[in-house]
């Protein structure tokens, strides 16, 4: 295990905040996370700190468990063992939606748009609850319901302009090619007001370019709107560039945390993504 | 490119409005003038009632994306409850147009409860599941108003679900009478009562539609997991739908039951439920315009058929095969798409004019 800062309140050694973090409350706070699915134990004794404004990344083989992971963060599987806190509350029990209203939000893997819905409408349907205008008051089109509407519009065409889709707003989802919507899911995810949101495989079917311009745009995500990102990727490009702490899983649990140099050169990380070398 | 974002769905529920005023003052007149045979009068406000079913089984259908089965088993609530209450309400409410009001108020209220009531449990399955379980509701109702009595005698107002006929004290009048529904019902129901009802659905599903409620609605039929994920309550939406849809159709409900002098409950059965799905899969899932074309079309067909006798129902079918197929040849999509790009194109060109 690799030692790194441990000048932090409250949380124990396997923290690995960034120094600029330090001191703070972990905005995500993963203790001895655990899921076992009939027999199989999917996901064993996972531990993470993630601090208030950190780029941290997940990698590990195919079929790690790491989408898992991301499930158990978010609420939509409830952990056999361990806890999740996401600004120190604690989300056992709590429904998905629920979960989300505490400040995490997420992508997915395969993308999960609205598909007939506008991208425009994609973000606003993320401002859902920032929007604050009552039932009957939608209803009779009274004057806060075009104030609130009117405020959800300009906020939504900001944050796409942000990511640069402000040209799309008023197309399909579903219609939009591939990176776009890849790009469109994390505004949505943006659009929640989260204090850190998960991108599950980000870059999965970008070209390089696209990359390139994605990892950019998750670091000035950062800096803007002052968030935690916590990220599953493939693509070791991004992560050793991107990710200022990386965490690897093999067979659900974490075979090493660190630097991405510290990372890269860890003997158990080889072995997990290129086999075992053969002494004989 | 806001304003003409927000303009594009203003001209269109404008459309809508328009279109179903102009139908309107067109029959209203006619009817005035004496140039609607007496069939054709009846059929006025059946058309308004289905309307108003097929507007607000799309928000649940299409819009929402839940399959219901059992529509007709909350327009059956209306209607009885509407019958009752304005049987009640005779003598004390002396306006009929009120009375009328209150009775579709009435059942639309009752038909709201038991539609938040029933889904409680619904709500938890999905698909055909659901589909399963609201067609069994709809027959449950069914039965259970078709073994319904009401009465006053001097005693008052008496209610009970037996199998046995209930029997009634001196002065005994059966308001609803089992297997046998409500006879000698006041005909309350008016025409432009109708159109008012059809513009009172239309405004609460448009306006839902295009708000903060209506996206989440939406965002839940697209992909519920994402829903979920973004913070929406998804049980929450589904039943909001699911009840204010059951409120419209106990509303339509009830003005369908206080236009005919007697009813039974045999009438909101499983093929009712079916007719207005056929309605709403006929005008386009989600297409409040094509509702609202599709009902009055599809209702009025196979009575103005009724001289061919046995095989109107032939031809009834026949056309709904045909209709499913050209709508959903690319080619007539094609020229459909160039037809409206043109009136679309003149719309605009006016603005310009008219702005300039």
């Amino acid at each position: 295990m690799a030692d790194y800062p441990k000048n932090v309140i409250q949380v124990p050694t396997y923290n690995l905040f960034r120094e600029q973090d330090a001191g703070k409350l972990p905005v995500l706070d993963v203790r001895n996370l655990g899921i076992d699915f009939g027999g199989l134990t999917a996901v064993d004794s996972f531990n993470i700190t993630i601090g208030p404004t950190e780029i941290a990344g997940l990698i590990g083989p195919n079929g790690a468990g790491k989408t898992t992971i991301f499930n158990l963060l978010t609420g939509v599987y409830q952990p056999t063992r361990g806890s999740v806190l996401v600004n120190g509350i604690d989300i056992k029990g709590m429904p998905v939606h629920k979960v989300n209203k505490l400040g995490i939000a997420r992508t997915f893997q395969n993308i999960r748009l609205f598909s007939e819905m506008t991208a425009l409408d994609n973000v606003k349907v993320g401002m859902h609850n920032e929007i604050k205008c009552s039932f009957i008051a939608s209803l009779l089109r009274l004057p806060s319901y075009y104030r609130a509407e009117a405020a959800a519009n300009m906020k939504a065409m900001e944050l796409l302009d942000f990511m640069g889709l402000g040209d799309v707003a008023d197309k399909k989802a579903g219609s939009l090619p591939y990176g776009v919507q890849r790009r469109l899911e994390i505004v949505r995810a943006l659009a929640t007001n989260p204090s850190i949101i998960l991108l599950d495989e980000p870059a999965a079917g970008m070209n390089p370019s696209e990359t390139a311009e994605l990892m950019h745009q998750i670091r000035r995500i950062r800096d803007t709107f002052h968030i935690a990102i916590f990220l599953i990727e493939h693509d070791m490009n991004l992560v050793m560039n991107v990710c200022e702490t990386i965490a690897v899983v093999n067979y659900g649990k974490i075979i090493c945390k660190g630097t991405p140099e510290q990372v890269r050169q860890n003997p158990a990380v080889i072995e997990a993504y290129l086999g075992k070398e053969d002494n004989d | 490119m806001k304003k003409l974002l927000k303009n594009k769905t203003v001209l269109a529920n404008a459309r809508i409005y328009l279109l179903v005023t102009l139908g309107f003052v067109v029959m209203f007149f006619m009817n005035n003038a004496g140039m609607l045979s007496s069939s054709w009068k009846g059929y006025l406000v059946p058309i308004c009632v289905y309307i108003s079913l097929a507007v607000s089984l799309n928000l649940l259908v299409g819009i929402c994306g839940e399959l219901s089965l059992g529509h007709a088993g909350f327009m059956g609530i209306g209607a009885f409850t509407g019958i009752v209450i304005a049987a009640l309400l005779k003598g004390k409410v002396e306006s009929d147009f009120l009375r009328l009001l209150i009775a579709m108020v009435g059942g639309g209220i009752l038909s709201g409860i038991l539609g938040f009531l029933i889904g409680i449990p619904v709500l938890r399955l999905r698909g055909d599941y659901l589909a399963i379980v609201t067609l069994a509701f709809g027959e449950i109702m069914k039965n259970i108003i078709g073994n319904l009595y009401a009465g006053t005698d001097n005693n008052g107002f008496h209610m009970a679900v037996t199998t046995t006929k209930m029997a009634l004290g001196d002065g005994g009048k059966y308001i609803i009478n089992g297997p046998m529904g409500a006879t000698g019902v006041q005909k309350l129901a008016t025409f432009p009562m109708g159109f008012l009802l059809v513009l009172f659905t239309l405004f609460v599903v448009l306006n839902l539609v295009n708000s903060k409620e209506g996206r989440a609605i939406k965002a839940v039929r697209d992909n519920r997991i994402a829903a979920e994920s973004v913070g929406i309550n998804v049980t929450a939406f589904r039943m909001k739908a699911f009840v204010v849809s059951a409120v419209l159709a106990g509303m339509a409900g009830a003005l369908f039951g206080l236009n005919y002098s007697s009813i039974t409950a045999s009438k909101f059965n499983f093929n009712t439920s079916i007719n207005i799905l056929v309605f709403v899969v006929m005008g386009g899932m989600g297409n409040i315009l094509g509702s609202v074309i599709s009902a009055t079309v599809l209702y009025v067909l196979p009575e103005a058929m009724r001289s061919l006798e046995d095989y109107r129902l032939i031809l009834y079918a026949v056309v709904l095969i045909l209709v499913m197929l050209f709508t959903w040849s690319p080619k007539v999509k094609e020229k459909v798409a160039i037809v409206s790009d043109k009136f679309s194109r003149m719309f605009k060109k006016k603005e310009v004019e008219t702005n300039g």
